[in-house]
């Protein structure tokens, strides 16, 4: 018993952890597995295995459609943000400028704002002004939640930039624009990607915000809401799949590969 | 507040940089600066507006006129009461339960696992997977878990660890247990990211000065933990008080469950009484600003991004 109790309280964290980890893909693996689910309206009940759903995803009325939207529209949203988030981000760093502190409070405050706030805000205004609700209000809608992750995603990256490799360009009587477009912004990339993608994946998965300025307009999350009611289809689940495993796949193949450069560097330095 | 732990760039900050003073700057900022103005302050002020409107005499539903209808706000109060105090009782409720989840993780992931670089990376990453699978379908997966119908009640039931004809779903319990879940990678990142520059060293000395176990971790462990913790609570309890889909009747919910966000959502998407929708969003703001402006004051506007 005692040898027992120590080794319990020597990988009790181990056990403990392997089981949350387990939790918490509890959900992912019942979504995944139930993609290949042989239903028929409403994907509740396991039926049998089949590839069906995968093989004519497009099939199901409207899944397609929305899946597009909510791409078109994360795209969109993530060029303009992430454009607008790197500008200030810039700023933020490099430049003194009056009222910082006001211009610091308005960045943070959107990201501490609940959706339904924002989203009922928005939804306000537009009513009040008198916008149709469509694609055009979600891209808006959606930029303006990214703004402020983009900034801090970004801002770190330029901290982290040594101001002396821009010197040297300078020194190299390259004039500002060309420090910026062959030191600076190369410099920055990585930092930038890490944002847009950070802006995609918030605006993809976004549903509150979206509920309240999309009108007739339907993206993916809206979808599978109003599906919700009467029985998602197995075809949403194979969306859904698809997209976890491509972002799975993209995040870890990112971190083998910067494990892989550092072990490197560490073995040349 | 750590935001910056979901960037994970994972970049020592270089030597602090003079900042000039230009022109630059200004065109830098302006465009997005506006931006935020026109989609995030006017709307606020919208809201604000539209919460003193009255209905437009003799007109249709969703027809209202500006006007200093303050009565709004007794109104909402009086009718929504139960839902505004019980969005913050589940709110608070999954803050403590995904804090209790979360540290135990944390301590593993930044502690434990300091030694195994990629094999830390790996398990970071499994914190924020549920992240990548859609946020409405992964609650509908513990709800079907969770359902009359399935293995683990009917065994609950079987066992007689549930009495005859309970449910799990609909209760306060499931919803509690859907915000638990949906927000935990809101605490667990930022508390690892705070265990992570943990030095042990402290640690220890609590052991040579004859400190218990339980003692060093309560006088040392978790004050170093603090900032992590601060940030967590609030980036859980901010969404889970505003959120409408775990309590949602076609979700974790039932009628008995209603929060804030479903009424703000029923108000003002079906209903259409926008002064009663935007009232309550007003409520939810400002009781959600009395802890952050406690946060920002604390922690000094420089650190908040």
């Amino acid at each position: 018993m005692n040898s027992f109790s120590r080794w319990f309280g020597r990988y009790a964290l181990w056990i403990y952890s392997v089981l949350a980890f387990a939790f918490l893909l509890v959900p992912i693996v019942y979504t995944i597995v139930f993609s290949f689910n042989d239903s028929r309206r409403s994907n509740i009940v396991w039926r049998g295995f089949t590839l069906d759903n995968w093989t004519s995803v497009c099939e199901s009325q409207g899944v397609c459609e929305a899946f597009g939207n909510s791409v078109l529209v994360g795209v969109a949203a993530t060029l303009i943000a992430t454009t607008l988030g790197t500008m200030i981000a810039i700023a933020l760093v490099r430049f003194r400028f009056p009222f910082r502190n006001s211009t610091t409070l308005l960045l943070f405050l959107p990201m501490a704002t609940p959706e339904v706030v924002l989203g009922a805000g928005l939804a306000a205004e537009f009513l009040t002004a008198g916008v149709q609700k469509g694609i055009g209000t979600v891209i808006l809608a959606h930029t303006m939640f990214c703004i402020s992750f983009v900034v801090v995603t970004v801002r770190a990256r330029v901290a982290s930039l040594d101001p002396a490799l821009e010197e040297a360009g300078r020194d190299l009587y390259a004039s500002p624009a060309q420090v910026f477009l062959r030191v600076t912004f190369p410099l920055l990339l990585p930092g930038i990607v890490a944002a847009a993608l950070l802006s995609f994946a918030l605006s993809f998965d976004d549903f509150i915000i979206t509920n309240f300025n999309s009108g007739s307009f339907v993206t993916f999350p809206k979808y599978v809401y109003t599906a919700a009611a009467r029985g998602i289809p197995a075809e949403a689940n194979v969306i859904a799949s698809a997209v976890f495993i491509i972002a799975i796949v993209f995040v870890v193949t990112s971190q083998v590969s910067a494990a892989a450069r550092r072990k490197r560097l560490a073995r040349q330095g | 507040m750590a935001f910056g732990a979901f960037a994970s760039t994972a970049t020592a900050p270089a030597e602090p940089v003079v900042r000039r003073r230009s022109r630059v700057a200004l065109w830098l900022l302006l465009p997005g600066i506006l931006y935020l103005a026109l989609f995030f302050l006017a709307p606020l002020l919208s809201l604000v507006i539209t919460s003193f409107q009255a209905p437009v005499e003799f007109g249709d539903i969703g027809q209202y006129q500006t006007a200093f209808k303050w009565e709004n706000y007794t109104t909402v109060i009086g009718t929504y009461g139960p839902h505004i105090v019980r969005s913050f009782v589940f709110a608070a409720t999954a803050t403590v339960a995904a804090l209790l989840f979360s540290f135990p993780l944390a301590y593993f992931i930044g502690v434990k696992l300091r030694r195994f670089p990629l094999l830390q990376a790996l398990a970071l990453t499994l914190v924020i997977a549920p992240f990548f699978i859609s946020f409405l379908l992964r609650t509908l997966a513990w709800k079907q878990l969770l359902s009359d119908e399935s293995w683990l009640v009917s065994s609950l039931h079987g066992l007689q660890l549930l009495p005859p004809g309970a449910h799990v779903t609909g209760t306060a319990f499931s919803v509690i247990f859907g915000l638990t879940y949906n927000f935990i990678p809101f605490m667990t990142l930022p508390i690892y990211a705070s265990l992570e520059r943990l030095d042990l060293r402290y640690v220890e000395a609590g052991g040579d000065l004859y400190a218990s176990p339980a003692s060093t971790f309560l006088r040392v462990t978790v004050p170093l933990a603090a900032p992590g913790i601060i940030s967590g609570a609030l980036l859980t309890f901010i969404p889970a008080a505003g959120d409408y889909i775990n309590a949602s009747r076609d979700f974790l919910g039932s009628t008995d469950t209603a929060m804030i966000g479903n009424v703000i959502e029923a108000n003002f998407l079906v209903l259409q009484n926008y002064p009663a929708a935007a009232a309550l969003s007003l409520i939810l703001m400002v009781a959600i600003l009395i802890p952050v402006s406690v946060y920002v004051v604390r922690s000094g506007t420089d650190d908040l991004l």
